[in-house]
């Protein structure tokens, strides 16, 4: 805990106001499956208060970096990353990490949406409870309302609220599973393809959340739509091959790309 | 354009529009030259031809904003083929007001040859046509071969359009000081260096989107500027 603090001043002290402050740091990240080498020295640094998309081909190892950041890969077998990734200055591969208490603070949201088979109440508030954030009834309440609101489905499941959350639409369950991973109140998003499996007003609703989200969380999101990335990012990261093509503002990559792989990629002419 | 598209339907719409307005740009040429060709000589058939092509220009124009606006809503186009795509609209918005201005020579060639020594008078803008013809052929050749350099020497050049044509309304405001019969002739032929100094502007407006095609940069701002009739005034006859 001290060592956040710390950190978390260092941090202020050199960050002058207009420079962008660096929430999560990738520095020669590579990551195993077995003996395949899914990722190659990866060096890319996560802004705070902003959105970054990563996108690329199928395979390209976006998704792999992303579970890297709060360690998901570690439930996968014979999954090996060496290099550095921080959050706030602080190591999280160190061995004195918590992966629970670093889960809480890096949450996600997959691609397909998971609500527990519960009610709408309890997906939420069972997150703050296991972390000891709510102590009574009372709490727990506030704690459903305020992130329900966020996720903007409070007055959509306010007079349903111990009903299953398996019963709501596509869209509404992925905003419900948003509402969950805010409810622990996480410094950082992980959104791996959220809107895949959702139609287009679904995913406007989540793109327009993504959007408010913004301002006090810090978004990393995989997704395959071109166009989506264009949309909700500020910061764009594009991979081929498991290697990190270019980084860069997300206007620029879209109108103006440096790297030819990026070029034919966003333009439709991958081989 | 590198590699084809994965879709190559994709492929097919672009290179449509390159061709339309490969097209456009033909007529554009063949247009202005027939115009100045007309008022030099003071051809009024030639003129009339002029006149009736403007028709096709128009035509370019709707079609090539009506495929870009179905390609932007079918393709979502990126990068590289979303600044060819916008740079075709902005190009045919040009070519179509050359097409205007050189209808307006046409117009005024007619008016002009009915009055006494038009020839002298005229001999004056064969420099300036030609200068503005040259810039609007070689501005159509960068943008077939998409080349950002010779973008940028045409936007230089258009410097000595915008001289030529202050020096141009220098001569012509003496023509009528020295006689008022000139007066009518002059005040079109006026009118007729304006247009063909606009011509120029309008290849430099082309020149400055094929470059930002080819190369995903703005020009820099500072453009050569050296049209300075804005300035003259005709000293008053004692």
């Amino acid at each position: 805990m001290n060592m956040m603090s710390e950190a978390a001043t260092e941090k202020a002290v050199n960050a002058p106001a207009d420079e962008p402050v660096i929430k999560m740091r990738g520095k020669d990240v590579c990551v195993f499956y077995g003996p395949k080498q899914a990722l190659y020295d990866v060096n890319l640094n996560i802004r705070e208060n902003a959105v970054t998309a990563l996108i690329g081909p199928s395979g390209c190892g976006k998704s792999t970096f992303l579970r890297t950041l709060n360690r998901m890969n570690d439930t996968i077998e014979n999954c090996r990353v060496t290099g550095d990734i921080t959050l706030d200055g602080e190591d999280i591969y160190d061995q004195a990490i918590d992966v629970v208490e670093l889960r809480a603070r890096v949450g996600m949201v997959f691609q397909k949406p998971n609500p527990f088979p519960k009610s709408i109440y309890e997906n939420i508030v069972y997150g703050p409870r296991i972390h000891g954030l709510v102590r009574n009834k009372a709490e727990m309440d506030d704690v459903v309302e305020k992130s329900l609101i966020r996720a903007g489905l409070f007055n959509e499941v306010k007079d349903r609220l111990h009903e299953p959350g398996t019963g709501l639409s596509g869209g509404q369950q992925q905003r419900l599973c948003i509402a969950r991973a805010i409810a622990v109140s996480p410094e950082v998003i992980l959104m791996d393809e959220p809107c895949s499996a959702l139609d287009p007003i679904a995913t406007a609703t989540v793109e327009e959340l993504i959007h408010e989200l913004r301002e006090n969380y810090t978004i990393v999101i995989v997704t395959h739509s071109m166009q989506q990335a264009a949309r909700v990012s500020q910061r764009t990261a594009m991979f081929h091959l498991g290697v990190l093509v270019e980084e860069g503002a997300t206007a620029k990559i879209f109108t103006n790309p440096d790297d030819p792989r990026t070029q034919d990629y966003i333009t439709g002419r991958f081989g | 354009m590198s590699e084809p598209h994965t879709v190559t339907a994709y492929d097919d719409e672009l290179r449509w529009l390159s061709r339309r307005l490969s097209e456009m740009g033909g007529i554009a040429e063949g247009m202005v030259a027939d115009s100045l060709t007309a008022l030099i000589n003071a051809d009024t058939a030639l003129a009339q031809r002029g006149i009736s092509e403007d028709l096709l220009l128009d035509q370019g124009e709707r079609e090539i904003y009506e495929k870009a606006v179905l390609v932007i809503a079918k393709r979502q186009p990126m990068a590289s083929d979303l600044r060819e795509i916008i740079g075709s609209i902005r190009i045919a918005s040009d070519l179509e007001r050359v097409g205007d201005l050189g209808k307006n020579i046409a117009k005024r060639v007619i008016s002009i040859h009915t009055m006494a020594q038009p020839k002298k008078l005229v001999r004056g803008l064969e420099h300036l046509s030609e200068l503005a013809l040259t810039q609007l052929k070689e501005v159509l050749d960068a943008f077939s071969s998409h080349s950002a350099e010779q973008a940028n020497s045409i936007r230089e050049r258009d410097e000595e359009i915008d001289a030529i044509y202050t020096s141009l309304f220098r001569e012509l405001l003496t023509y009528m000081m020295e006689d008022p019969r000139n007066i009518s002739a002059c005040t079109h032929l006026l009118f007729c260096a304006k247009n063909i100094e606009r011509i120029g502007d309008h290849a430099t407006n082309i020149a400055e989107t094929v470059f930002y095609v080819a190369t995903g940069q703005q020009m820099t701002v500072d453009r050569p500027k050296d049209d300075d009739s804005a300035n003259i005034v005709a000293d008053p006859v004692e």
